[in-house]
């Protein structure tokens, strides 16, 4: 992928669990079926509460969302083990989110599927952004830029290989730790 | 080392590990259940080929568990996919909901929720289960494809959730890597008072800490409040870790862990060797406190989230619409002993629905009598709505046609165990979470309510 990405940002707060990202009710999509895995996309963060959140991640009608860039507060993606959370939102065409802090399996399956990369940021930035603002985030300087200013943004570390790579089989692979695939 | 650090040593084969390290362990016992086995299969058969054999037959364990009685094609097909695998791998633990090895499940919604659609292999939900048929054992590893994973902590054993590729991954090589997690310790002293549970006991916890207090830590529970404790209670805990964002809870080894555990994998045959992790002297923990059990009162967590504390006896204005009993967390035998306690010779006032978390709570509630009834008669005679067939149900919302789900925005007290806008169905209803006993005593008034104007 490019070193930079510029797209519009989508900003949520606090405590985003996993049934908002993706409703119980449509875990009954299978995420390794591909007609399901795009489903799985159209539905992203549309457990929001209406009243916070009157827009749409991802317009009704359709699977990918103008919004590549995610902004979040405390606790991104708390809640249920479930990984179809960070593929609805892969799916969705979503490719970072910047969240204050992240719940633990949300993270991990963030790198386990290399769908996201999942950056913690220094600053309370879900109070500064808004939605449509629109933002550039440097992978090579780990920095967020929007409305003029540059945040610095903390670096994925020794995760981040394993993003680049797409998961932890391509780069369990890669690293000779499982053997290639005939 | 704490009791975290020393099973992870030992499933590494290290003589010592420190928080920060990233170990590969081996692991003792998978488990996975039907919203999110479909998808660990898919990914198993993607990355090692479609002839690839798991790497252990007796280490996997299949639960259907979430979304069975429902009418929902999807989810009636996502049992047929664990089936087939099953049979394909040739699995000897997997608790199906048809006894037809061949067949296919279909709810049939002409004949209700109440009475029991299932067969004689059926279980429930899998973390009630997974004890129960003897899967879970002191100083193992143990992951699940589900969040609430960690309630085998009680057992003294590592345990969490896991998503889809790492599951997938476990399958085809029995190996996981893992970061070490720092530790808290939470010392408790004294005895709950009456009308207190330990249920009251986690959520005062999470109230302390914060819904993200644990996150990426190991809540390791010590002190002689521990040891007074049933191992009900201590899952009721253990449980909850995830609700403060932890990766595991843990309880040390008694006399009470040994004789659950050593009973259960006798009547199952399933393997009886197990070596404990006995609590060090010297320990390190990134927090440490002690807290009395006699000083806690009945708890509750408000809407919207799991951290969000205040006691029952506040709370009397909060007008209810339901009441909600069951869950791994909640539906225990024990915890519907309680909630009969606070319920018998009374009439509930609002909606009030009951779901066991296993087919075995179904039997020990319908066998257990009271002044010549069995509970389950009491608590039909007293308005709940029973179900036999035990599930998480509505815990976490699921198909539309869930028994006991909120599909307009309303109020509900319950004894699960989250509360996130949404977790039990329509995103706009407000989930109170609290005991059994606070749940049937607000059950029986229709809004919150000190359970101890019921319990003597």
């Amino acid at each position: 992928m490019s070193h930079t990405l510029t797209s519009k940002v989508f900003v949520v707060h606090d405590n985003i669990d996993t049934d908002q990202i993706i409703p119980a009710q449509y875990l009954t999509l299978v995420p390794t079926i591909s007609e399901e895995y795009e489903k799985l996309g159209s539905y992203a963060l549309i457990g929001l509460p209406d009243d916070k959140y009157p827009v749409d991640l991802v317009e009704p009608g359709r699977t990918k969302t103008d919004y590549q860039i995610v902004i979040a507060g405390r606790n991104f993606g708390c809640g249920s083990s479930r990984e179809h959370a960070p593929i609805a939102l892969g799916a969705a065409g979503v490719q970072a989110v910047v969240a204050e802090s992240f719940a633990r399996i949300f993270f991990r399956n963030c790198v386990a599927t290399g769908e996201l990369y999942p950056y913690d940021s220094n600053e309370r930035l879900c109070d500064i952004v808004k939605t449509g603002d629109e933002a550039t985030l440097d992978f090579d300087h780990d920095t967020l830029t929007v409305n003029g200013q540059t945040y610095p943004l903390k670096p994925l570390g020794e995760v981040r290989p394993v993003i680049d790579a797409g998961g932890i089989f391509n780069y369990a692979r890669k690293s000779g730790m499982i053997p290639a695939q005939s | 080392m704490t009791l975290t650090e020393k099973i992870l040593a030992r499933a590494s084969g290290k003589a010592h590990v420190a928080p920060g390290d990233n170990v590969w362990v081996n692991v003792d016992i998978l488990m996975t259940h039907d919203v999110c086995g479909p998808g660990t299969i898919g990914v198993f058969k993607r990355e090692f080929g479609k002839t690839a054999k798991v790497w252990d037959k007796s280490k996997v364990v299949i639960i259907p568990d979430h979304y069975i009685f429902t009418a929902d094609s999807m989810s009636n097909r996502n049992v047929d996919i664990l089936r087939d695998f099953v049979n394909e791998q040739e699995l000897p633990y997997f608790y199906d909901v048809i006894d037809d090895p061949n067949g296919h499940w279909h709810f049939d919604a002409s004949r209700g929720q109440l009475k029991k659609q299932y067969g004689s292999h059926f279980t429930g939900v899998c973390h009630t289960t997974l004890p129960w048929k003897g899967h879970t054992r002191p100083g193992e590893i143990l992951f699940g494809t589900d969040s609430h994973t960690c309630m085998a902590g009680a057992f003294n054993q590592f345990a969490t959730g896991i998503g889809n590729t790492d599951a997938g991954f476990i399958l085809g090589t029995g190996k996981l890597l893992i970061k070490v997690p720092e530790t808290m310790r939470f010392y408790l002293e004294g005895e709950m008072s009456p009308g207190v549970m330990a249920k009251d006991v986690i959520l005062h916890v999470i109230g302390d800490i914060g819904f993200d207090g644990a996150t990426y830590r190991a809540m390791q529970w010590e002190g002689l409040g521990v040891h007074t404790m049933s191992m009900d209670d201590r899952m009721t805990i253990a449980n909850m870790a995830i609700e403060a964002g932890g990766k595991n809870g843990i309880f040390p080894y008694d006399e009470k862990t040994g004789d659950y555990v050593r009973d259960r994998v006798r009547e199952n045959g399933t393997k009886s060797e197990f070596e404990p992790v006995e609590v060090d002297a010297e320990q390190s923990f990134i927090y440490d406190k002690t807290f009395d059990l006699s000083k806690l009162e009945p708890t509750v967590a408000m809407h919207p989230d799991p951290g969000n504390r205040e006691l029952a006896k506040n709370l009397g204005d909060v007008k209810l619409d339901r009441a909600y009993i069951g869950s791994c967390t909640g539906g225990k035998t024990s915890d519907f002993l309680a909630f009969a306690e606070v319920i018998r010779g009374k009439s509930v006032k609002i909606d009030t629905f009951g779901v066991p978390a296993t087919t075995k709570v179904v039997a020990e509630l319908k066998e257990t009598q009271w002044d010549g009834k069995s509970v389950w008669d009491i608590l039909e005679g007293a308005g709940v709505r029973m179900t036999e067939n035990a599930s998480c149900a509505a815990c976490l919302g699921g198909p539309v046609d869930t028994f006991g789900r909120m599909n307009t925005p309303m109020n509900c007290i319950s004894a699960t165990n989250r509360n996130f806008p949404g977790r039990m169905g329509h995103k706009e209803s407000r989930v109170f979470l609290a005991s059994p006993y606070t749940v049937a005593a607000s059950a029986l008034t229709g809004h919150i309510t000190d359970p101890r104007e019921f319990v003597s």
